[in-house]
């Protein structure tokens, strides 16, 4: 309930709608929504646009050294947006973050990951990270979607506490192809091409 | 006063209910007749709008009949809207931040306070003397000083058209007129009714009759016939409804003039903003319509010049 609340609060505040191909929601696999990453909001907002019954069994990755700093972060990520925590800094076999996100999407949920790896004010979003790439070759099942969030870099840039309110808009793309034998570079440049080519619509 | 029990008030919503339903109609017949593609589109949009314009009529008529709070609520929260759609539009950098939390969270609030506390003096000059000051020493502390110069002045535009311009139109419930006393809530009506039936009317003429561009490159959607025409009808509307305002028939129809060129002027600068920015529209709040902004352009302009006319003579 805290949840439904939070959302339509954040939608009020920055009138954010999501628009996606038609049909993109009916499919019942697991998802990968991958977007860039400006702002601490991002999550939250794509999190919003979704439609609830989607919302319900979509799962943000997010970073367990931020979101486990302090009672409000560590509420907030285990009761109301139901994050899944990853490791960023020291990565071990035994926490490596592409596995938590794998059992995640083997129980048939999906996810929300920035593949930049951490938040930047660039007009372009920075080179991808791997995960991405182990992620889809370990789980051929998931669709994996390109998503372009508008405007929440002057929302609450980073560094900022305070939000301001301006229109967002969460754009969501089809899902991309899966191509044979791709390298990991070639991949995540393709990836973040599909993200960008987002931007404008 | 209570709105709900004025003679005068009653007549004038019973007109506006009229209207809507009359409208509706048209639009209806308008929508069995029409059969070309291009006809059609035309259509459907003016049901939109006409849609539109039941929930927008219910919402100010709801307000103002409620009283001065709810007046002025409205109008801020109307500002609130516009200001968010002209900021999103509007390029800013990083180092505008603070100075735009403050345009939001600080300014419009005191703002709307001294509308609703009736302190003229310092409402009319809070915005353009001390925020206006304001903005630009918060944004050199942000210490980003590229396009400074045109940030700053984006930014108090923003606040200047979308906070204080329309704030007069709220206002005007604070003027002191001789033997109008308690009943200024009807001058509001007044002005609104005037400035967007201009609109309409404008609209409506520009359809029948439009040749003529009058802004080929601002505004190609306006023609002389429908600036004429709207103009010449909208100030026959206004001199019609000098039963609700202390004016006499001939002054009413004065103020309606002014008002509906300065409105016109509003719609034409608006316009010249969407076209530099590259944008149909300032955003999809209201159906057919466009944003909060695109429908209360004429407004922001016609408000402040009618206060001011009415303050100078009337008060």
């Amino acid at each position: 309930m805290i949840a439904s609340l939070l959302t339509s609060l954040v939608r009020l505040f920055t009138g954010a709608r999501g628009r996606w191909p038609e049909g993109l929601f009916v499919t019942p696999r697991p998802r990968v929504y991958f977007a860039n990453h400006t702002s601490n909001l991002d999550f939250v907002v794509l999190w919003s646009v979704l439609p609830p019954t989607v919302r319900q069994r979509t799962r943000a990755a997010a970073a367990r050294d931020y979101w486990t700093g302090g009672p409000v972060r560590r509420w907030l990520a285990s009761s109301v947006f139901n994050v899944v925590l990853i490791e960023r800094k020291q990565v071990t076999r035994a926490n490596n973050p592409i596995r938590d996100l794998g059992a995640v999407l083997e129980w048939g949920d999906s996810i929300i990951l920035f593949p930049e790896g951490g938040r930047f004010s660039e007009p372009e979003p920075m080179p991808f990270k791997s995960g991405l790439f182990h992620l889809a070759q370990e789980h051929p099942n998931a669709d994996l979607v390109p998503v372009w969030i508008d405007n929440l870099n002057r929302v609450l840039p980073k560094g900022e506490l305070l939000a301001i309110p301006l229109i967002c808009s969460v754009t969501f793309g089809t899902p991309l192809l899966r191509l044979d034998g791709e390298t990991k570079d070639a991949f995540a440049d393709r990836a973040r091409a599909a993200v960008i080519a987002l931007r404008g619509h | 006063m209570n709105l709900l029990l004025d003679r005068e008030a009653g007549w004038f919503f019973g007109g506006v209910l009229g209207l809507l339903v009359v409208a509706s109609l048209v639009g209806a017949v308008l929508a069995k007749t029409t059969r070309s593609e291009p006809g059609q589109a035309v259509v459907r949009n003016l049901n939109a709008r006409i849609r539109a314009w039941w929930f927008m009529a219910a919402f100010f008529g709801a307000a103002v009949a409620a009283g001065h709070g709810a007046s002025v609520l409205l109008f801020a929260a109307m500002s609130f809207l516009a200001l968010r759609e002209f900021v999103t539009l509007t390029p800013t950098r990083r180092g505008d931040h603070r100075a735009l939390f403050w345009a939001f969270f600080i300014i419009l609030p005191v703002h709307y306070l001294l509308v609703w506390k009736h302190w003229y003096g310092f409402f009319s000059i809070f915005i353009p003397v001390y925020a206006c000051l304001w903005i630009p020493i918060r944004a050199a502390m942000a210490g980003e000083t590229e396009d400074f110069l045109g940030r700053t002045a984006r930014v108090q535009w923003a606040i200047l058209v979308c906070i204080y311009f329309v704030s007069y139109a709220p206002a005007l419930l604070t003027l002191q007129i001789p033997g109008y006393g308690g009943e200024n809530a009807k001058l509001l009506l007044f002005l609104v009714c005037v400035v967007q039936m201009s609109d309409v009317l404008q609209y409506c003429w520009g359809k029948l009759l439009g040749r003529h561009k009058i802004a080929p490159r601002v505004s190609p959607s306006k023609t002389v016939e429908g600036f004429v025409g709207g103009i010449a009808s909208a100030v026959g509307l206004g001199a019609g409804l000098w039963w609700i305002t202390p004016f006499t028939p001939l002054q009413a129809a004065g103020m309606a003039l002014a008002i509906c060129l300065m409105g016109f002027s509003g719609g034409l600068v608006m316009s010249a903003i969407k076209r530099d920015r590259g944008v149909k529209d300032f955003g999809t709040l209201i159906e057919g319509h466009g944003g909060m902004l695109d429908r209360i352009d004429s407004l922001c302009f016609a408000a402040p010049l009618f206060f001011h006319l009415t303050r100078y003579f009337f008060t």
